[in-house]
């Protein structure tokens, strides 16, 4: 099984990185672009095959390491 | 004062921590590497600047779990003084030992200068050589040093004094212009509750000497060789 993170910033939170991409978007000519919100995408094999017992397992990992839930949100999807 | 001072892959500044506590101490602390489990006996324990672990995932995430970090909490548990400057205060953030966290810095810029910053408490081990309302001048090497924390935390800090140094302009007012990085009202340095914990973005250690450009760092080791002698 796989398991796919998502961590992204929570609202509120000043995302410089997705401010300067936004920028350059519109440098580029794109227009029409929004608020640009900068994240992280990790993806992590689980010899678990349990599907709870994963999900559960991968929060864990999320609060402990992956997110810092100061500032981020973090969602698990898991695949397999 | 026996000092220890931990060096994470990355870490860059633990010389510089060495040499201004030599200069105040005259003594040599002691270079504990991340992978040890203990912790000689010391009276201080520092967590040097630098680029720990590359700043994957997050400045300081990696490092705060390195194995070392479970023996610097138990100890700063114990009541152990702990400097954390830079990467230091970004791994203490990460640990839990200091709330909040660094974000980039507002301008995206690295920032390299030296910056004003207002002494905000003088009664803790690490301030006590200082008086509130000092203005310092000391360097800053970073690129992630934008303090947030919620405003719950912010008030915390502030209402239990343990905002330790703020940013400011050179004439010490505290204010947008003089703050360098963005960072929550001002704030460049914090203390733990029991005070024993201070984490600072600035770089007291190279300021310690008149050949550097300022000594304004220097009575900050001189107030822990005295207290911890």
């Amino acid at each position: 099984m796989k398991a796919k993170v998502h961590v992204t910033l929570k609202n509120g939170v000043l995302d410089p990185q997705g401010k300067a991409i936004g920028h350059a978007l519109d440098t580029l000519g794109f227009k029409g672009v929004g608020d640009v919100r900068q994240g992280k995408y990790i993806e992590i094999e689980l010899a678990e095959k349990d599907r709870a017992k994963a999900e559960a397992a991968v929060k864990q990992m999320c609060e402990k390491l992956l997110a810092n839930t100061v500032i981020e949100n973090y969602t698990v999807e898991l695949v397999g | 004062m026996k000092a220890a001072v931990v060096v994470f892959p990355g870490s860059n500044r633990e010389h510089d921590i060495v040499d201004a506590i030599e200069r105040s101490s005259g003594q040599k602390a002691q270079l504990v590497w991340h992978s040890e489990r203990d912790l000689p006996k010391v009276d201080l324990i520092v967590l040097p600047g630098g680029f720990s672990y590359g700043d994957y995932l997050r400045t300081g995430a990696i490092a705060a779990h390195s194995p070392i970090m479970s023996e610097v909490k138990k100890r700063a548990g114990q009541g152990v003084p702990v400097l954390g400057v830079c990467n230091g205060f970004q791994i203490l953030c990460e640990s839990g030992l200091l709330p909040g966290v660094l974000l980039t810095n507002a301008s995206l810029k690295f920032i390299c200068r030296n910056v004003g910053l207002k002494v905000e408490h003088s009664d803790s081990l690490f301030t006590r050589r200082y008086n509130a309302g000092d203005v310092l001048s000391v360097p800053v090497a970073h690129g992630m040093g934008n303090y947030f924390a919620d405003p719950k935390t912010l008030d915390t800090l502030e209402g239990e004094g343990r905002v330790a140094f703020r940013y400011c302009t050179a004439e010490g007012e505290v204010n947008a212009e003089g703050n360098a990085n963005g960072s929550a009202r001002n704030i460049a340095g914090i203390f733990n509750a029991k005070k024993n914990v201070l984490g600072m973005m600035p770089h007291p250690e190279n300021a310690t000497d008149p050949k550097l450009g300022s000594i304004s760092g220097k009575p900050l080791f001189d107030a822990l060789a005295e207290a911890l002698a």
